[in-house]
Formats: structure tokens, sequence, C-alpha cells
């Protein structure tokens, strides 16, 4: 099916592990947003859940980071081709920032400092699926790779575990985020190879 | 999905780097910044797939020009480098990518600020404002190693600065020619200052390259009074492939 390239037979991967359809292992860790990295000061951040309309629940740094954290490691998998294997975070479950937050909605937009959106149902943040991590590799998250604070949902492409968060709006419907917006797909499941829109 | 691309030209822009020109008979077209995804497969069926930025403008042809770097531990690269020929046939998927995009409908004034490589997109922006016979003013800060290293430079050299509005500036960072005005060195403030739209025309700003430069330059442009907001970058590295 696929054309033959002359002259072509690749670099192989001699570790064997099992990746995503067309990912390749990286062991650095490359950078990728759509602007400047914004900078955030701790006492000006805050992390809001709202339904569009009224806010749900809101924390500041301290009030966050007096949340129960979990620290986990995972694999990451970016829809640029490369995957990133072991990493450590730590963070506070989404199990636990939705705890107590009553809602129906079955979608949410997840948006950032510098108005980055990306969008995932409900569903895809719970069930120890996704954190809002402040620490990797035991320090403090670097401005670059999304610091203070990034959403971590390690089991779709890694445009949807958004830097710089600072809330979550729930809804009833699905609203394209900034790349999904942008010709990405809609939900972003790499072991599915979901990487452009009209992809499955 | 997968677009079979017959390679027509190869042209060598310097020690490392070299333009490939494509006919993709059911190219779809796109825009100026895009990028594709170039997929190579072995006799056995083993693939690899990476990104490369379209340098070539929109155009009624169905043509596609890459320029791609040759990274020395790289696993596409060198084949496209080295290996590939005329008349060679790829796989190519796309165009990919709606945000780091210039569209000839854009009227507002542009910055491109290029390190190393990430000339390629902006170079496709260049192009595409020249035929589609745009006015709109660029100015276009490229930082590049040393003059050996810089792409597109008898073509860049072409633009009639004055009367088309499309500035060049060069920074280089480690040799620069003799006489150079600067000494090599990074893109820093002074230069932000000197040689890009004062930010109070608000340009629109592409900032393309590794990480690092990108980092720096676009955080330079926002302390130089750009909004954030108007900022597009693209960033590759640091694994030796683009994007």
């Amino acid at each position: 099916m696929a054309i033959v390239s002359r002259g072509f037979s690749g670099r192989r991967s001699t570790v064997d592990v099992k990746l995503p359809p067309g990912q390749y292992l990286t062991t650095d860790f490359p950078v990728l947003s759509a602007g400047p990295t914004p900078r955030l000061p701790l006492d000006r951040w805050e992390f809001v859940i709202d339904d569009g309309t009224n806010v749900l629940r809101g924390w500041n740094w301290k009030s966050f980071r007096d949340l129960p954290t979990e620290t986990i490691t995972v694999d990451l998998h970016c829809v640029t081709r490369w995957s990133k294997l072991g990493t450590t975070w730590e963070g506070v479950s989404l199990d636990t920032i939705l705890a107590d937050v009553k809602t129906d909605a079955d979608y949410a937009l997840v948006r950032s400092y510098g108005d980055y959106t990306t969008n995932m149902p409900v569903f895809d943040l719970l069930n120890k699926q996704a954190w809002i991590a402040f620490r990797f590799d035991g320090e403090d998250l670097a401005p670059e790779h999304g610091g203070p604070a990034r959403l971590i949902v390690p089991h779709l492409y890694l445009w949807k575990s958004a830097k710089w968060v600072r809330g979550i709006t729930l809804m009833h419907e699905h609203q394209p985020g900034f790349w999904e917006s942008l010709g990405y797909h809609n939900h972003g499941d790499p072991w599915r190879e979901q990487r452009y829109l009209g992809d499955e | 999905m997968w677009h079979v691309a017959t390679v027509v030209a190869l042209h060598d822009e310097t020690a490392t780097a070299r333009t490939i020109t494509l006919e993709v008979p059911d190219w779809p077209g796109h825009a100026a910044g895009q990028h594709v995804d170039v997929r190579l497969t072995a006799p056995d069926g083993y693939s690899a797939v990476r990104s490369y930025s379209i340098a070539s403008a929109p155009n009624a042809e169905r043509r596609v020009e890459l320029t791609v770097e040759r990274s020395p531990n790289g696993e596409v690269s060198p084949y496209l480098t080295q290996e590939v020929a005329v008349s060679d046939r790829i796989e190519l998927r796309g165009p990919i990518g709606g945000w780091f995009v210039w569209r000839p409908r854009q009227t507002e004034l542009i910055q491109l600020i290029a390190g190393g490589a990430g000339i390629v997109p902006l170079m496709a922006m260049i192009r595409s404002r020249d035929s589609a016979g745009s006015t709109t003013p660029f100015r276009l800060l490229y930082s590049v190693r040393d003059p050996g290293a810089t792409l597109y430079r008898d073509e860049l050299q072409a633009l009639p600065h004055q009367e088309c509005f499309v500035a060049v500036t060069y920074a280089y960072t480690r040799a620069a020619p003799k006489d150079w005005s600067r000494a090599p060195g990074r893109i820093d403030a002074p230069l932000i200052a000197d040689k890009t739209w004062p930010s109070d025309l608000t340009p629109t700003c592409y900032v393309c390259g590794p990480t690092s430069f990108v980092e720096s330059a676009s955080n330079l442009l926002t302390a130089a009074g750009n909004d954030p907001n108007r900022i597009r970058t693209e960033r590759f590295g640091p694994t030796g492939e683009y994007k």
C-alpha cells in the first residue's frame, strides 16, 4: 500500500518498547507552544471551575497546594510524533478537583493563561486519568513546560495536556479548543492515531 | 490521506541543507507557514514519519518545496538531504497547521524572526507575499550561525528592500562577514529595538527556530511591548528533527 522509498532502510529502535502507531522515541523533552511563554507569579495564580456562567469552585496557589497530591509516572505522546516514556510528575488528581463539583456536564474546555484552550469529554478527566501537575522529575515545573501548573492527561496526545492552566469550563456540548479549531482531532487518542481532523 | 509526491528537483542550499521540489498531483493547496508530514517506507514495510515546513508559496502547479536541514543523528533528514534523487517518490500528508500561517488577506505589519532553519516557513510567507502581489510591509530578522549557513541567501539579497518593503536584517551568532557592524552574538534587546517594528505599530510577529531561540526572541518581543497574542511561534528540536 505504502510507496517504498528507494534506498531507505530506517533506523529501527533497539529498545523493545511498544509505542503508539507513527511515534518515535525521544529522551529529551521538546517544547511546543503556539506563542510566548507566560510568566505567572504564584500570588496571582488561580484555578477556577465554572459552567460558563457561574464559578463552581476556585483555588489560589495556597489552597490548591493544600489539596492531596499524587506522584505519577506516565508516558507522553506528542502529535508531532515523539514519545517520551516514564516521566514523573507530582500533581493533584482531577478526581480530587472535581469531587465536590455538582454537574451533569459531559464536556470540558480547559483554559490556560495566554488564552490557549483544549477540549475533551469530562470522562477523560476522571478515574485517575488526569492531573494538574506542578512538579516534573522532582523539580518545580519550568515555565516553558507549563509552570507553575499544567494539565497532564497522558492517555491523549500531549496538546490536550494544556500548559499554564487557569481553569476548566464544564459544558453540555463540545466546544473545539485552540488546535481542535485548527485541523487537529477532537479527541486525540494516540493508540487510535487520532491526529488530525478527519482521522477515524 | 497520504499523497504520492514525485521529486522533480533538488537544490543544495548550504553544506547541510537541501531543497526538495515535489510534484503532488492531488495536492489540495496550502498556506504559507504550514507543514507536511513526510513518510518514508523501507522494503520490509517499516516506515518513519517526520514533519517539515513548506518553503514554497501556494501555487497552481501543485508543487511543494521542502528545505531540510540534515541532522547527523536523524533518521529521515539524512535520507532527504543525501539519498533522495529526482523521480523518486515519497509520501506526504497535509498541509497541516492553521495557526503559524500568513495569508495574503492580512494587511497588518509583519515581523518575521528566524533562527537557523526556522527561516523555512517564514520564507514561504515572503514568497507568498510576492506571488500574491501583497504590498504589506514585512521585516525579517534572521539569526544564523555564519554567512555560509544562510538559507536562500541570493533570493533574500535580491528582494528590492526600499520599494517593496521586505527589510532583511541578519544577526550572526558565531562569525560575521568582514566589516559587519555588529559583533557575533545572539539576538538581544538593542537589536530588537533597532530592527523590528515598534510595538505601538502592533505588528503580527512570527518567530520560528530552535526552542531556546524562540523562547528568547519571543520574550524580547514581549519585553519590547508587543502583545503576546500577536506573537505566533513555531519551535523545533532538540530531538534533532524538525519540530
